[in-house]
């Protein structure tokens, strides 16, 4: 049986991991290497890095972090962040990247995303989405940009729907209101993607507990779940929420 | 024999992610070849082949690169070789993917989709239920997960050369081994220590 996937997700800005509740309070946490051995020894199912720099320069070191971490690690790696052109994300995958998550050039120019799924092949491309409840108790939502800064008028789920028509592969979720919060995903948002959609999802932002990413991938239907801050903190290892969730009854490797 | 001194090539056909396939054999500390010229490959000890994206595109690669030629001959000599993923799937005789196009006709049957009803691509972590005693799998427990993405599986019409199955849907052929050439539509090199393992098992049967 496919098991459900735990992903930890580095945050990186000029060759460090970062991690703070803004993006005005930034501290160093460590080197994406060292730290991509830990959660690959942990027993994670898979990595994101976040490049939140994002600029040029930014992208050349995202670069050789990736190299570097392909050496290291033997397991999937997905990297998004400021992925603009074909070339771009033809940079990461040729690094070692498995994957690359599209969002703000997506909603800019969404053939992007036909033309890198016949380059690539689909399954390497992951559309990131920040969804942004329009109305407390409705089931819609709008898409935001640039960080999640950017409001669009765009609605989230018609977005994602013609994205995987176009060719995404996977669908990266990230509720605009339940991140940073740590009370909990969004699993209305969760569950409406992942029933629309043929492709898996990954539910992100909000993740506070244990019970948290379980509800995601029961109530939300998630197939795999991403989190920052539990696993940088050191709040629950992968091993703990493995043993914790295969407990309540969800495949997982263990 | 040292392992820094095996020939091993990985197979470069302009396709596919083959840097993760050498940082997997690098790290089990041999010297891999990325290479796209034929004579190195017939001169290697072991050869790993590679795939990823639709296996249309693929067959075109290797056919316009002669790496097409080059596989069946390997293979016809019982030279070790070790085909991955979609490299796995241009071993059979037809795909299904964009349309149908011939394959390799290695091992005779075809490459069909994956049922409709779940999520495609199949991707992540599966168990693979192991249907042969065989060295490769010495260290690796029966039912052991590995990576998997996909949309497309091979459906040998020899059952006997089935080494491993995945339940996805249904169950499918997730494993090939016939004499010296092992296929798996898993990802080794993405599948942690049962992954390495499985390579290193490989090299240390086909060229100890």
């Amino acid at each position: 049986m496919l098991t459900k996937r735990i992903i930890p997700c580095l945050d990186v800005t000029g060759g460090r991991v970062v991690k703070g509740t803004s993006f005005t309070n930034l501290r160093d946490a460590g080197d994406p290497v060292e730290q991509a051995d830990f959660y690959y020894r942990e027993g994670a199912d898979e990595l994101v890095f976040l490049d939140i720099g994002a600029t040029p320069e930014a992208r050349d070191t995202m670069v050789h972090v990736v190299e570097q971490v392909a050496r290291q690690v033997f397991m999937p790696l997905c990297v998004g962040g400021g992925l603009r052109s074909i070339s771009d994300m033809r940079r990461m995958l040729q690094a070692g990247a498995d994957k690359v998550s599209v969002n703000t050039a997506a909603v800019q120019e969404p053939q992007l995303l036909k033309e890198s799924a016949a380059v690539f092949g689909r399954q390497c491309i992951v559309l990131a989405v920040d969804a942004k409840r329009r109305e407390k108790g409705k089931l819609s939502w709008e898409v935001c940009t640039h960080g999640g800064r950017k409001p669009t008028g765009i609605d989230a789920l018609a977005w994602i729907k013609q994205a995987v028509d176009l060719g995404a592969g996977e669908i990266l979720l990230t509720s605009w209101d339940a991140d940073g919060h740590r009370a909990g995903y969004d699993n209305e948002l969760n569950r409406a993607v992942s029933e629309m959609v043929s492709v898996p999802v990954i539910a992100s932002g909000g993740a506070g507990t244990l019970e948290h990413l379980y509800d995601a991938l029961s109530i939300g239907k998630a197939d795999a779940v991403l989190a920052a801050s539990i696993f940088h903190y050191r709040e629950y290892s992968i091993k703990e929420v493995k043993e914790y969730l295969a407990g309540r009854g969800i495949p997982v490797r263990q | 024999m040292n392992k820094a001194s095996k020939r091993i090539a990985v197979i470069d056909y302009g396709a596919g992610n083959l840097g993760s396939v050498a940082n997997a054999l690098t790290k089990l500390g041999y010297r891999p070849t990325v290479t796209a010229d034929p004579s190195e490959v017939f001169k290697a000890d072991a050869v790993f082949f590679p795939g990823v994206g639709d296996a249309g595109d693929t067959m075109r690669s290797l056919e316009s690169s002669g790496m097409a030629q080059v596989v069946k001959e390997l293979v016809g000599m019982k030279r070790p070789l070790f085909a991955i993923c979609v490299g796995l799937q241009v071993l059979l005789s037809a795909t299904e993917e964009s349309g149908e196009h011939d394959c390799l006709d290695i091992i005779p049957g075809r490459v069909r989709k994956l049922p409709q009803g779940l999520k495609i691509p199949h991707m992540g972590w599966n168990q693979v239920r192991q249907l042969k005693t065989h060295p490769i799998f010495t260290g690796i427990d029966d039912n052991a997960n590995f990576y998997f993405v996909h949309s497309y599986y091979a459906d040998p019409r020899d059952r006997t050369v089935v080494a491993g199955v995945t339940e996805y849907g249904i169950e499918f052929c997730s494993m090939i081994i016939r004499d010296n050439l092992v296929a798996t539509q898993f990802h080794p090199e993405k599948s942690g220590e049962a992954g390495l393992t499985m390579y290193s098992n490989f090299l240390e049967i086909v060229c100890p």
